[in-house]
């Protein structure tokens, strides 16, 4: 009997859309990238000469990565800082990083031109370059990462020895983690520095790696307010709001310092006349700047709404699609003037959204197979499933009424 | 040899006098031929043609690459693919590259281009014919060139014969021999009669090596380790302590409760 009933939930929860999208995103990702391993990456893509990146670059790699970075926040925050309260989120935070980088790593696949060489990186070094450093460093934390998570499968299949040894070496690797993450979200910055001709004024600075590391902690931080967002829509799983308020606090400061920095680079390079110019790059600064700066620093001060569920929600989504708006333009707008006015082609917009769908679909079957979330934030069974909606029937959740010790 | 002056052991270069180029093609139908590239009337570099003429008013200018004495594409490539030769050629190694297409960012005159719709495609760009030129030989461009527009020879010869050149035909030339100084200097050199921001020569160049800035900011990786490992480790340090000092007290107060109650 009881098998049944939770036969009937599992079939239910099968036939809701999500999949089905999925799978077709997926499918139809699957033939574009057949297709550009046979024809070439101009087959389907803008890509050309003279805008040799785009998209992939701008939102798989600079944007994936940069939003990944709640993974070294947090971990530092539990490990070095002992701030304990947070580590209910470490793991998802660690996972999210973690899955993020392979996605990434996952869409270099596409967009190297010559991916099966992709290890050379490993044999081949050249110093002088920064995105020799960043490979190795994205090499080293996605291990980093791996074991770092590693402690929720020892944990799962009740390995003690091993899970003896990881608290043993916790804090070195998370401190690698920290060094490792600081050096490549900076340095993916520092690789537009080589052309200070090229990139436009408005994105291109001699100090573009700092810009780079404050905006991906911003990003970062943003990103797992948001995380919290969906999923508590998805799993049911809450982050507490005593966590979710001094997140959001950070998220101040860090956006804060940011636009700090950023205002005070543009100015002192006598930049600030391009903010206002009748240029076609004038836009797509200010749309950046809004979504990033402006909008999220002023809901996150309004006494109202700063810890209201929509006012968090809004601020770190406006957050987030600000810094992804910033990173693409890095690549786009910032290249406009020597690219020919280059647009992604509707095959390089698919194959992106199919690695943030795949992120999606890995995180989805994790949480349900390992213990990622919290005990008791999942909801397996249709009496689970009854108690939850009662309960959200009669308002109990939501984050005003949930009296947030709880 | 035609197109040649004097060389010996040292850095390469051309000397491209825009004056005196009239457009025939015959270095680009040389290049083509020299590198078995598919070639085409095109005057936009692509992986067809490793030179191509470009013309501005009634001007012929040749682009290629430049080959840069301190070479942006080289201090980026991540698996280090592209080379400066001692012969002064900028050369991409095919057995190292991955296709990352960084080389063609960093390029500060957007010369190096790729095979878009090959499964395994290359980094195509001028190589200044290094094994011609490290067998004695000219570079096909300048050994086809029928005006000497085209000069092959040592760079420093080049530099002698331009310089030579504007001092003797003044009111002809610009005073600038535009690859001396832009972009830390490059082995490709060009004289031309009119300003070359006319000819879409970029301005503003920087007078030193872009890789320059990139090197000054990696420079800082030991720094940021150290440092970063120092107050990372400072702060777990504090922390621990706290946690030890919390635990002691709770100890003792544990203990004094104990002490009062008897």
């Amino acid at each position: 009997m009881q098998n049944n009933h939770e036969f009937k939930v599992n079939l239910k929860g099968l036939f809701t859309p999500w999949p089905i999208i999925a799978a077709i995103i997926l499918t139809v990702a699957f033939a574009i990238a057949i297709f550009r391993y046979v024809f070439g990456i101009g087959s389907v893509t803008n890509l050309n000469d003279i805008a040799p990146w785009g998209l992939w670059i701008g939102f798989d790699i600079l944007t994936g990565v940069g939003l990944a970075a709640g993974g070294f926040i947090m971990t530092t925050t539990v490990y070095i800082f002992g701030r304990e309260k947070f580590r209910p989120i470490v793991r998802m935070s660690i996972l999210t990083a973690f899955l993020g980088y392979l996605v990434f790593i996952w869409g270099l696949l596409i967009e190297l031109g010559r991916p099966w060489v992709i290890w050379h990186a490993i044999i081949y070094w050249n110093i002088h370059s920064p995105l020799f450093e960043v490979a190795w460093c994205v090499m080293l934390y996605t291990t980093v990462l791996f074991l770092e998570f590693s402690q929720v499968i020892f944990e799962k299949f009740g390995l003690k020895k091993l899970q003896h040894i990881f608290h043993l070496v916790s804090v070195p690797l998370v401190i690698a983690g920290a060094l490792l993450s600081t050096l490549h979200q900076s340095t993916l910055g520092t690789l537009f520095a080589i052309a200070p001709g090229k990139v436009y004024p408005l994105w291109y600075s001699p100090i573009i790696p700092v810009i780079f590391f404050i905006s991906c902690v911003a990003g970062g931080l943003a990103m797992v307010i948001l995380e919290g967002h969906l999923s508590k829509r998805f799993f049911r799983h809450e982050i507490p709001f005593n966590l979710i308020k001094p997140i959001s606090r950070a998220l101040v400061y860090s956006l804060g310092i940011f636009a700090l920095v950023r205002f005070a680079d543009i100015a002192g390079r006598g930049a600030v006349p391009l903010m206002f110019a009748n240029a076609m790059e004038t836009p797509y600064f200010w749309i950046e700047t809004v979504l990033l700066i402006i909008a999220p620093l002023i809901i996150l001060n309004i006494k109202k709404i700063q810890y209201s569920e929509l006012g968090l929600f809004y601020a770190s989504l406006s957050a987030v699609l600000g810094f992804v708006m910033h990173r693409i333009n890095m690549v786009t707008t910032a290249f406009a003037r020597v690219n020919g006015g280059y647009f992604p082609s509707w095959q390089e917009f698919w194959i992106t959204a199919s690695l943030v769908t795949l992120g999606f679909v890995i995180i989805a079957l994790i949480v349900r197979f390992l213990p990622v979330l919290p005990e008791g934030s999942l909801i397996k069974t249709r009496k689970e499933r009854e108690r939850y909606l009662a309960a959200k029937k009669k308002e109990d959740f939501g984050y005003k009424k949930l009296g947030w010790n709880a | 040899m035609s197109g040649t002056v004097s060389h010996s052991g040292k850095t390469k270069g051309l000397l491209i006098d825009v004056t005196l180029c009239i457009g025939c093609g015959a270095c680009q139908e040389a290049c083509v031929k020299e590198h078995n590239l598919p070639g085409g009337d095109d005057d936009q570099l692509s992986y067809r043609n490793y030179t191509v003429i470009q013309k501005h008013g009634d001007q012929f200018v040749r682009k290629l690459c430049m080959h840069c004495e301190t070479p942006s594409c080289v201090s980026a490539c991540p698996v280090g693919a592209l080379n400066k030769r001692e012969s002064g050629a900028v050369v991409w190694d095919h057995t190292k590259c991955f296709g990352c297409r960084y080389c063609m960012i960093s390029c500060p005159f957007e010369i190096p281009t790729f095979e878009w719709y090959s499964y395994n495609p290359r980094i195509r760009k001028c190589v200044l014919c290094y094994e011609r030129i490290e067998a004695g030989r000219p570079t096909a461009c300048a050994e086809a060139c029928p005006t000497e527009a085209t000069l092959f020879g040592d760079r420093d010869t080049l530099i002698e014969v331009a310089t030579q050149r504007i001092r003797s035909r003044a009111e002809k030339y610009q005073d600038h021999v535009w690859g001396l100084y832009e972009v830390g200097g490059t082995s490709v050199l060009y004289l031309s009669s009119v300003p070359f921001e006319s000819l879409s020569f970029k301005k503003d160049l920087m007078q030193s090596p872009p890789s320059e800035i990139t090197w000054r900011i990696l420079g800082q990786v030991p720094n940021v380790v150290l440092i970063g490992a120092w107050v990372l480790g400072g702060f777990y340090f504090l922390y621990r302590r706290r946690h030890e000092v919390k635990a002691a007290e709770a100890h003792t107060t544990e203990k004094g409760g104990h002490g009062d109650a008897k």
